[in-house]
């Protein structure tokens, strides 16, 4: 970030030669250690030698749980890449039959959790279900007498998460096509580009921060999953975590692979920062007008319309007319009056967290702009993404209950009085494993708009007297509003759809959709699960609409 | 606009969070009791409603996967709000046993009722409700004369036959940990290898996906708990009972030990505000009332002698209860899982 010194005014020494650290600065740290925390609890425990049990799980089962993590990365980062681009493109620069229908429709899936959808399809394509039943009846074919592909195995992991993952990659490479000032296309078109060409050489280009975004949440979303793989029967690195912990009893050596699962994608992350080198992606032209887009005729309109139709079906139509029948046979036992408390339940923890996470993304983002030496920092406080959700829980669970165990011993033998236990088991407690969960989609969605203004702006704000919070208020999220509204959308339906922490962490008598749904598919009532699952996903499509809209508005002159 | 008016909204839903401060501060008055429950919310809540009705006391629940609970509680600690912690298998009621996490349960009412290889041998937690583990097969592809013991299951005539779920599963670790403490871990690693070479497809799914491979001709041997072949039996969804109709029971071991069973039971958590009203509620929920509901409700036999069974589990026929002390279980989970994973059944 060798713009860093132009950003800020040039940093003053302190007493010890480094820079003074500022308020916004301090407020970034603050918030980056709190989200932190419960990753670096995980951390920690690799100073814990373990010889033992490594030496079981390395000797085992691990080779082939990596093995298969790594083609399941591989898959889902191809597949979420191609499809994600490829609609985005489609939409925001073509014109053809159904577009408008398709830009906000491409985003369904991302309401459907991926252990509904990984329900859904494993009972319609596995041996006993409907579709090979009728096979086999129409055929007279019995087991053995015929090929059908093996949906619970890593091909077909990689396959589903593909589908219900795209609009990771979709969403931000959409954002990214819209703020890009066409200007830079049509000059690479006067040059001589075809339009594939000016979409390789100068669209794609342009749109590598949100691409690289959109696919480091696909893949990290992919390996922190629990309940769709194992349904899938495919043993992957979070699979050994869960067996390391829940099945040996060994939390340190549990811990221990949750922290090589974290380096491991931290070292991603900054493989994929160094291959930029000192590229930079600011804007340079102020100038906007409507996107002119190609009108496609023909064959080549059936095709995209097809590249667009396929994914919105295997990722939503499909489920989710499974589901919607599902629920009207079973509707009857389980929507009730507690069904909307479930509901309500699940929106306010969603809408909460969703408002946190963009300002903390926001924070720290910007304290990252102003001060390269916070890099680090945030990227730490970006990586619970990673982590199982569950990992997540008890890495806040422990440090928390213990120091307010310590509070409340203290209290006691001081004032005689209990303090007890405040924020664990609280909903304050849950909020906070969600920030610590989610920020990364955030952050990946403020960094990716900030990244496009130039350092300049920021300069010309500041020297003409706006504060730093100011000039981030009145100037940047007035700018990027769709990249934060991109943000807070991703972090609410997330939030909607997340199990295993609210699982461990919630107060008494307080279920949210989510764990209904589970209970209920849990205990192999698909039919039941269906009530609850759709639920979140109607709810998750209403924000998704309402902000696709605000996004497709977001572009800067659109109103112009 | 719309980024303004979520934040305007959540300003106001910042009370939210004091209200389920307020929640949480009614919860820890007298006359109420906090439980955290590894068991269905749906199988305990008619024995809890039942219990609120008698006593007038007001039960608060959360529901989760049993060893992330034990992970909460262990937490907590002596703050814990926890007063009863409700679980299914014997292994994970040791484990939190091993923990600390239980107090002993002084009640001359529990112990006539519960049998005591169903209680832990220190008084730490108790079962509720019995569970057996036996064998199901497709009559006609299998002759149930071959097929009498457990040990029968890993013979290479039943290769590509055998259908069970997953070992990351406590059941199955339950299992193997009962074989290990019946024939040693040298044989009990060599008879899972042997099951697992006889293996239908790779485990996945349920104990309710075994029965319906089973009965859709993927294999013709599955391993299932009986509350989910009674469950089926019993269900208003046609298809389930089809399925279930289409596969007989083998009760193993009779000449022998007899059956693997497992049980779900509950224990007082160490750190207890309401000890009183947690021994109340098991002392109810061993009565006839409540076991005969465990019955009806969750298809388990009652842990407590003498009470009647469902009509489904009745029409199963008796069968001899292996009775090792359901702690042994707990004590060779470890060892287990680690032969599951030498012998790649996963």
């Amino acid at each position: 970030m060798s713009e860093a010194g132009l950003i800020d005014r040039p940093a003053s020494a302190g007493r010890l030669g480094l820079p003074r650290p500022d308020a916004w600065t301090l407020a970034a740290l603050g918030a980056a250690a709190i989200v932190a925390a419960p990753v670096v609890a995980v951390v920690v425990t690799l100073v814990v030698p373990q010889g033992e049990v490594w030496r079981h799980l390395a000797g085992t089962v691990l080779p082939r749980y990596v093995a298969n993590s790594l083609w399941l990365m591989a898959g889902v980062a191809i597949g979420t890449g191609i499809i994600g681009v490829g609609t985005a493109w489609l939409v925001t620069m073509c014109r053809f039959p159904g577009r408008t229908l398709f830009e906000p429709a491409l985003l369904l899936p991302l309401a459907i959790p991926t252990y509904v959808i990984a329900y859904t399809y494993a009972g319609l394509l596995d041996f006993p279900g409907p579709v090979q039943s009728a096979l086999r009846a129409a055929f007279g074919w019995s087991r053995g007498d015929y090929w059908f592909p093996q949906i619970r195995s890593v091909g077909g992991v990689a396959t589903i998460f593909t589908f219900v993952l795209y609009p990771y990659v979709y969403l931000l490479a959409r954002a990214a096509f819209l703020e890009q000032s066409v200007c830079a296309l049509e000059v690479s078109r006067t040059l001589g580009c075809s339009a594939w060409r000016s979409f390789r050489k100068v669209a794609l280009p342009l749109a590598r921060p949100a691409v690289a975004a959109g696919i480091a949440l696909a893949l990290m979303e992919a390996l922190n999953d629990f309940g769709a793989v194992q349904h899938f029967a495919v043993d992957t690195f979070t699979t050994g975590i869960f067996r390391a912990w829940f099945g040996m009893g060994e939390p340190v050596a549990a811990a221990q692979l949750a922290a090589v699962l974290l380096l491991f994608i931290a070292a991603l992350v900054v493989l994929e920062r160094a291959s930029r080198r000192h590229a930079r992606y600011h804007h340079t032209s102020g100038k906007w007008r409507p996107l002119p887009r190609y009108q496609l005729e023909g064959v080549r309109a059936a095709g995209a319309f097809a590249a667009c139709f396929i994914p919105l079906a295997i990722g939503f139509l499909v489920p989710g007319a499974v589901l919607l029948v599902w629920a009207i046979e079973t509707a009857p036992s389980v929507i009730d009056a507690r069904f909307w408390g479930f509901a309500a339940n699940s929106v306010i923890l969603a809408l909460l967290s969703a408002a946190l996470a963009v300002c903390f993304a926001l924070l720290l983002a910007y304290a990252q702009r102003r001060r390269a030496g916070t890099a680090p920092v945030v990227r730490i406080a970006a990586l619970g993404y990673a982590v199982p959700g569950s990992v997540v829980a008890v890495g806040l669970l422990l440090p928390l209950a213990t120091i307010e165990n310590a509070v409340d011993a203290a209290a006691r033998a001081w004032f005689g009085i209990s303090t007890g236990l405040v924020l664990t088991g609280s909903a304050v407690a849950l909020v906070w494993a969600y920030l610590v969960r989610f920020l990364a989609i955030a952050l990946g969605a403020v960094e990716s708009g900030l990244a496009k203004i130039t350092p300049s702006v920021d300069g010309a704000a500041r020297s003409l007297g706006e504060s730093a919070f100011g000039a981030v208020r009145r100037v940047h999220v007035p700018i990027v509003r769709g990249s934060v509204l991109t943000g807070a959308l991703l972090v609410f339906v997330d939030v909607m759809k997340e199990l295993p922490a609210t699982m461990i962490m919630r107060p008494f008598n307080f279920d949210t959709l989510a764990v209904r749904t589970y209970q209920l598919a849990g205990d192999e009532l698909l039919r039941e699960a269906a009530g609850p699952g759709l639920a979140i996903v109607l709810v998750g499509i209403v924000p998704v609409i309402v902000l696709s809209r605000a996004i497709a508005r977001s572009r800067p002159g659109s109103r112009a | 606009m719309i980024l303004q008016a979520i934040l305007i909204c959540n300003m106001r839903l910042l009370l939210v969070p004091a209200l389920f401060g307020a929640a949480l501060a009614t919860a820890a008055q007298g006359a109420e009791l906090n439980i955290y429950s590894a068991r269905q919310e749906a199988l305990i809540r008619p024995q809890l409603d039942a219990f609120t009705k008698e006593t007038g006391i007001k039960v608060n629940l959360v529901t989760g996967d049993a060893k992330e609970l034990v992970q909460r509680l262990k937490a907590e600690g002596a703050n814990s709000p926890a007063d009863v912690f409700f679980t299914t298998d014997a292994g994970n009621l040791h484990a939190a046993k091993q923990l600390g996490l239980f107090q002993k349960i002084s009640s001359p009412t529990v112990e006539k009722a519960v049998p005591a290889h169903f209680r832990d041998p220190d008084g730490m937690w108790i079962g509720l409700g019995i569970r057996a583990r036996p064998i199901f097969y497709v009559p006609g592809k299998v002759d149930p004369q071959q097929l009498r013991t457990y040990e029968d299951l890993a013979d290479p005539r039943w290769k590509g036959q055998i259908l069970v779920r997953s070992s990351n599963h406590v059941y199955n670790q339950s299992l193997l940990a009962s074989i290990i403490a019946h024939d040693g871990p040298e044989k009990a690693e060599a008879w899972a290898k042997g099951v697992a070479a006889n293996l239908a497809r790779k485990p996945q799914g349920g104990d309710r996906d075994q029965l319906r491979a089973a009965a859709a001709g993927e294999g013709s041997i599955a391993i299932a708990n009986t509350y989910y072949y009674a469950g089926m039996l019993a269900s208003s969804n046609a298809d389930d009972r089809a399925v279930a109709q289409k596969l007989k029971v083998i009760w193993p071991n009779q000449d022998g030990r007899g059956v693997h069973v497992n049980v779900s039971g509950a224990g007082i958590t160490a750190a207890a505000k309401n000890k009183a009203e947690a021994v109340k509620l098991l002392e109810y929920l061993v009565s006839d009332e409540a076991q005969r509901i465990y019955a009806e409700v969750g298809q388990e036999y009652p842990v407590k002698p003498g009470v009647a069974w469902s009509p489904v589990l009745e029409s199963l026929g008796e069968f001899k209860m292996d009775e090792l002390s359901l702690a042994e279980f707990g004590r060779h989970n470890a060892e287990a899982v680690r032969i599951f994973d030498r012998v790649g059944w996963r």
